[in-house]
C-alpha cells in the first residue's frame, strides 16, 4: 500500500530577483517497509521537496501539487493544527548536522521527551523509562547519564543518535533522512546507516534517504529516485539504477563515483554530459 | 564555569587599576595648583600651603601618593567634599539608591517592552508592526533624551498637571529614610497617597531614561530573534510538530535571549550617562545630579570619587551580566 | 565552471562594487530617506548665510518671545518666533546645522585616525604592545561616555573645542578595536602573507594591504559615531559645557530655553527637533550602510 503519494509537486520561492523554482513537477511514491532513495547533487531540490511535504518550508516559499496524500491523509488540505499531529509523530525526519539540528539551550532529554509529552501525553516517569529504552536503541551508552547532557558535549555520531531516537520516538511510519551521515566521519557514517537500515526493518517503517552519495543508495535503498535541477530524471529499482541506468544523468553520477576514478583527478557529472542542455529550458 | 570567572576577574583588575589612575590622574591634570584645588581654599599664606600639602600628602613622590591613594580607596576612604565637609563615600551612598531605584525601574521598563517589541516584530518581519517598531526604535535611539524629558514635561507637566517637575515624593509626606527607594518607603510608611506621589515623581523620569535602552534592546532582540529562527535547530522543533508557540516561546526565544542579556547589561553605562542629564532636567537627587553640581562647583574630591565609584559600578554590574551569561548560555557553563 | 574569469582591471572592479553597493543600500527606503534628509542639512549648513533671514546673534529687544507665526501674536519675519533675548530661532537653526555637522565631522575625524592607528599598532604587533593599548582602551570604555567627557571638559576648561577633543577620545576606543579585530582576523589570511613574502614593508602591509580590508565595519562605526558625537555635543552644550552662549549650538539654545519651557514652548521644541531629525537621519544612513555593506545580511 502506498504510504506517502506525491503527484506533481513544485515549489517556488521568491527572492528579490524573481522567482526561483526549486522543485518542478515531480511524481514520487513510497511504500510501508521500503526504502527509497532520492539522490542528486546540491541544489537539486531533493531536500526542499521533502521538507514541502513535512510543511517546513518558510513563509517565502510556494508548494504547489495535484496530490499529497500521507496514509490515506490529504496533506494538502490539512489543517496546520492537524499537520503539527502527524510530523514528528507518523513522519519524522531527521537532518544532515546533527549538532546545529539540537537546541543548544536545552539537554538531549529535554528534547526527546518533549516529542513523548507532546504527541503520546506521557507522564513524566513515563517519559524517562521511554527516554532511556529508546536511547538504548540508538545504541548511546549509559543512556540514564546521557539523557541531561547538552548537544555541545557530545559527538556529531552521538547527537545524530539522539536526532534518530527523537524521530522514532512515536513509531513513526515513514522517516525521512536528509543526508544523515554527510557530516559525519566515515567511520561513524557506516555505524549510523547501520543503525537506521535495521530500525526499518524491525518497525517496518518507510525510510526516505535523501543522499547525494551512491556508495549509501547501494548499501540501503529498494528503488531510487534521481533528481536534478528541481526535475525527476529517472525512477527504478535500484539493481536496474546500477546495472542499466537509462537517462544520462544517471550514468553520468555513476561514472563520477570516486571509487571508478581513473586518471589523477576526480571526475565530475560535467565530464560526461552537457548538464546544461540537460536541465532544459530553465 | 569557575575558569570563566577567574578569567573574567584577570581581565577586570588591570581595568580596575586603569580606572583608579584616571581618577588619579584627573586632580593632578587639572589646571591650577591641586593642593588648592583639592583643599578648596585659595589665597592662603605659605606655611598653610605647606601645612595643607603635607597634610594631603602632595608633597611625596608622585608614586607614592598613589599608593596612598589606593591604599585609602581599600579602607573606604574616597577623602571629604569641599562643599558639605562628608567624607565623599557618604554623600555618595546617601544619594545612591535614588539612582538605582531611578535606574532599575528604567532598565525594566526597557526590557519589559524592548525584548517582546523586538520578538514580534522578527516573527512578523517586513509587516507593518515590524516597520513601525523598528522606526520607533530608531527615533527612541536618535532621541536627545535631555529634549525628550523637557517635551514630557511640557505636556504632562505643563498642559496636563498629571505630574510634578522635579523632586521624589510631595514635600507633605516625611517618613524615616529606610531602604532609601523612595518607591518602597513610601508603601511600608502607611501613609495614605505617599507610594502614589512617588510613583507620579518617578514616571516621567523613568521614561526618559528608558527610551535609549528600550529602543537598543528592541532592536538587538529582533536581530538574534531573526538569527535564531534561521537556525537548524527551530527547523528540528517545526519538524517535531512543535506548535508555533512553543517553537518560538520555548526553542527559538530561550537562544535569542543570550545576546539580548548582553546588551542589558551594556544598558547600565548607558543609563549612568542618562542620568546625568535626566537627573539634571527633573532635579531628581542622585548621584548625576550630584557630579554635575560638584563639577560647577569644583568640589573636586567629589568629582574624583563619584568618576570612581560610577565606573566602579559599571564594571560591577558588567561583571554580573557576564555570570549571567554563563549561567544561561550552556556552552559556557560547562567549559 | 571553469577558469574563464579573468581577473577585471582594477578601475571597473571598484565601479562594479560601489554599483552593487548602491543596488544593496537604494533597496532600503528609510537609508535613501536619511541620506536625502543629510544632504539637505549639508546644503543648509553650506549656504546658512544665505538662507538665513535674520543673524543668528542679532538681539530684537522689541520682539522678545514672539511666537512662531501661526500662533497668535506671531510675526511672519520670525517664522519660528524669537528666544528670550530676542533672537530669531530659525536663523538660529540654520547656523547650529553648521556647528553640528562641524563637530560630527571633527569627532569622527580624530577618533577614527586615532582609533586606526592604536588598532592597527595594537594587531600588527601583538605581545605587550597589544596588551597595553587594549587595557588603556578598556579603561576608557569602563566609564559611562557623557561622565568621562565631562571630567575632562572639567579638565581643559568648558567650550567647543574641548568638547570635540572630548568626545572624541571617549569615541575613539570602538574604532581601536574594530582595527584591531580586524588586522587579527585578515593578518594570516594567504594575501597578507604573499605580501609579505614579497617584501612589502610594516607600514605598507599596514596601510595598503590591510587597512582596505577592514574598511566596511570602520564605515559602519564612522556613522554610528556621528550621530553620536552630534548628540553628546549637544548634551555637553546643555549642560554647559560644550559651546558657550551666544554660539548657536542646538544643545546650547536648549540650555538657555530651559527656564522657558512653561512659557514658551517653541524655544524648547525647535532645537530639538532638529537635533533629532539629525541624528535620526545619520542612523537611517548607517542602518542601510551597514545591511550594504554586511555580507552575512545580503540575500542570494
Amino acid at each position: 500500500m502506498a504510504l506517502l503519494e506525491i503527484r506533481n509537486l513544485s515549489v517556488s520561492f521568491a527572492t528579490s530577483t524573481g522567482r526561483f523554482h526549486a522543485v518542478r513537477g515531480i511524481d514520487m511514491t513510497v511504500n510501508s517497509r521500503e526504502v527509497l532513495a532520492v539522490v542528486g547533487e546540491s541544489g537539486s531540490g531533493k531536500s526542499v521537496a521533502m521538507l514541502a511535504t513535512m510543511g517546513l518550508l518558510p513563509a517565502t516559499a510556494t508548494v504547489e501539487a495535484d496530490m499529497l496524500r500521507f496514509d490515506g491523509r490529504d496533506m494538502l488540505t490539512m489543517s496546520d493544527a492537524d499537520r503539527r499531529k502527524l510530523i514528528g509523530r507518523d513522519i519524522s525526519m531527521i537532518f544532515q548536522e546533527p549538532i546545529a539540528s539540537l537546541n543548544p539551550c536545552f539537554t538531549v532529554g529535554f528534547q526527546l521527551e518533549e516529542v513523548l509529552r507532546v504527541h503520546l501525553g506521557l507522564g513524566s516517569r513515563e517519559r524517562r523509562a521511554r527516554a532511556i529504552e529508546l536511547f538504548d536503541a540508538v545504541g548511546i551508552p549509559d543512556p540514564e547519564a546521557r539523557l541531561s547532557s547538552y548537544p555541545h558535549q557530545m559527538s556529531g555520531g552521538q547527537c545524530q543518535r539522539v536526532m534518530i531516537a527523537i524521530a522514532i520516538a512515536c513509531q513513526p511510519k515513514l522517516l525521512i533522512a536528509d543526508e544523515p551521515t554527510t557530516a559525519l566521519d566515515v567511520t561513524i557514517q557506516k555505524q549510523i546507516l547501520d543503525l537506521l537500515m535495521k530500525l526499518q526493518e524491525d518497525t517496518g517503517m518507510g525510510l526516505i534517504m535523501i543522499t547525494h552519495d551512491m556508495g549509501v543508495v547501494a548499501e540501503t535503498a529498494d528503488r531510487v529516485v534521481v533528481m536534478y535541477k528541481g526535475r525527476k530524471m529517472e525512477e527504478a529499482g535500484v539493481l536496474e539504477i546500477f546495472e542499466a541506468p537509462k537517462h544520462p544523468y544517471t550514468r553520468a553520477l555513476l561514472s563520477a563515483l570516486p571509487e571508478l576514478a581513473t586518471g589523477d583527478r576526480l571526475p565530475t557529472v560535467s565530464d560526461f554530459i552537457d548538464t546544461e542542455a540537460l536541465a532544459g529550458g530553465a | 564555569m569557575i575558569r570563566f570567572l577567574l578569567g573574567k576577574l584577570a581581565y577586570l583588575i588591570p581595568t580596575f587599576l586603569g580606572i583608579t589612575i584616571v581618577a588619579f590622574g584627573f586632580v593632578r591634570l587639572l589646571p591650577g595648583d591641586p593642593v588648592l584645588l583639592m583643599a578648596g581654599e585659595r589665597g592662603i599664606t605659605p606655611e598653610r600651603h605647606a601645612e595643607l600639602s603635607a597634610q594631603l600628602g602632595f608633597d611625596r613622590p608622585i608614586w607614592v601618593q598613589y599608593l596612598d591613594f589606593l591604599g585609602n580607596l581599600f579602607q573606604g576612604d574616597f577623602g571629604l567634599s569641599l562643599t558639605t565637609k562628608k567624607p565623599v563615600l557618604t554623600e555618595f551612598l546617601t544619594l545612591f539608591p535614588a539612582t538605582v531605584e531611578l535606574g532599575l525601574v528604567a532598565v525594566t521598563l526597557a526590557t519589559l517592552i524592548g525584548i517582546p517589541l523586538g520578538v514580534f516584530a522578527a516573527i512578523k518581519r517586513g509587516s507593518w508592526f515590524d516597520q513601525i517598531s523598528m522606526g520607533t526604535a530608531l527615533v527612541g535611539y536618535s532621541m536627545p533624551i535631555f529634549w525628550w524629558g523637557l517635551l514630557l514635561i511640557i505636556f504632562f507637566s505643563g498642559i496636563l498637571k498629571w505630574t510634578p517637575v522635579s523632586g521624589r515624593i510631595d514635600l507633605l509626606y516625611f517618613f524615616p529614610n529606610g531602604t532609601g527607594f523612595m518607591l518602597w518607603d513610601s508603601l511600608v510608611s502607611g501613609q495614605k497617597g505617599a507610594f502614589l506621589s512617588a510613583v507620579r515623581h518617578l514616571i516621567l523620569p523613568a521614561i526618559v531614561l528608558a527610551t535609549i535602552p528600550m529602543a537598543v534592546i528592541a532592536r538587538q532582540s529582533r536581530s538574534a530573534m531573526l538569527e535564531v529562527l534561521g537556525e537548524d535547530y527551530v527547523r528540528t522543533a517545526r519538524a517535531k510538530g512543535m506548535s508555533p508557540f512553543r517553537v518560538i516561546s520555548v526553542h527559538a526565544l530561550r537562544n535569542a535571549l543570550i545576546p539580548v542579556v548582553t546588551t542589558i547589561g551594556l544598558q547600565v553605562g548607558v543609563v549612568m550617562a542618562g542620568a546625568i542629564l535626566t537627573e539634571t532636567i527633573f532635579s531628581w537627587p542622585g548621584i548625576g545630579k550630584w557630579m554635575i553640581d560638584s563639577i560647577s562647583r569644583r568640589d573636586y574630591p567629589s568629582v574624583q570619587g563619584g568618576l570612581l565609584l560610577m565606573a566602579g559600578v559599571v564594571m560591577l554590574v558588567n561583571l554580573i551580566v557576564d555570570l549571567l551569561y554563563g549561567v544561561i548560555n550552556p556552552r559556557i557553563r560547562h567549559s | 565552471m571553469t577558469d574563464v574569469t579573468k581577473s577585471a582591471p582594477q578601475g571597473s572592479e571598484t565601479k562594479r562594487l560601489l554599483r552593487e553597493f548602491w543596488f544593496y543600500f537604494s533597496e532600503n527606503r528609510g537609508a535613501v530617506i536619511g541620506l536625502c534628509v543629510f544632504l539637505a542639512l549639508v546644503l543648509i549648513a553650506a549656504f546658512a548665510p544665505l538662507l538665513a533671514p535674520h543673524s543668528p546673534t542679532l538681539q530684537n529687544r522689541d520682539a522678545l518671545l514672539v511666537p512662531p507665526f501661526w500662533e497668535q501674536g506671531g510675526n511672519p519675519s520670525f517664522l519660528l518666533g524669537t528666544d528670550a533675548v530676542g533672537r530669531d530661532i530659525l536663523s538660529r537653526l540654520i547656523f547650529g546645522a553648521r556647528q553640528s555637522l562641524f563637530i560630527g565631522c571633527v569627532v569622527v575625524s580624530i577618533a577614527l585616525t586615532g582609533g586606526i592607528i592604536l588598532g592597527l599598532v595594537a594587531g600588527f604587533f601583538g605581545g605587550w604592545v597589544d596588551a597595553v593599548i587594549m587595557r588603556v582602551m578598556d579603561v576608557i570604555l569602563a566609564f559611562p561616555s557623557l561622565l568621562l567627557a565631562l571630567v575632562m571638559v572639567a579638565i581643559l576648561g568648558p567650550g567647543l573645542t574641548n568638547a570635540m577633543i572630548a568626545i572624541a577620545i571617549v569615541l575613539q576606543p570602538h574604532f581601536a578595536r574594530l582595527t584591531r579585530a580586524a588586522v587579527m582576523a585578515e593578518k594570516n589570511r594567504e594575501y597578507v602573507m604573499a605580501a609579505r613574502v614579497a617584501g612589502a614593508g610594516r607600514l605598507r602591509l599596514m596601510f595598503r594591504t590591510i587597512l582596505p580590508n577592514c574598511l566596511a565595519p570602520l564605515i559602519v562605526q564612522g556613522t554610528l559615531s556621528f550621530s553620536n558625537a552630534v548628540l553628546d555635543a549637544a548634551a555637553l552644550g546643555f549642560l554647559g559645557m560644550g559651546a558657550q552662549p551666544p554660539t548657536p549650538e542646538w544643545g546650547t539654545m536648549l540650555a538657555e530655553a530651559r527656564e522657558f519651557i512653561l512659557r514658551a514652548w517653541w524655544v524648547v521644541t525647535f532645537p530639538g527637533l532638529a537635533i533629532l531629525i539629525t541624528v535620526l537621519a545619520i542612523n537611517l544612513v548607517g542602518d542601510g550602510l551597514r545591511d550594504a555593506l554586511d555580507p552575512k545580511l545580503k540575500r542570494s
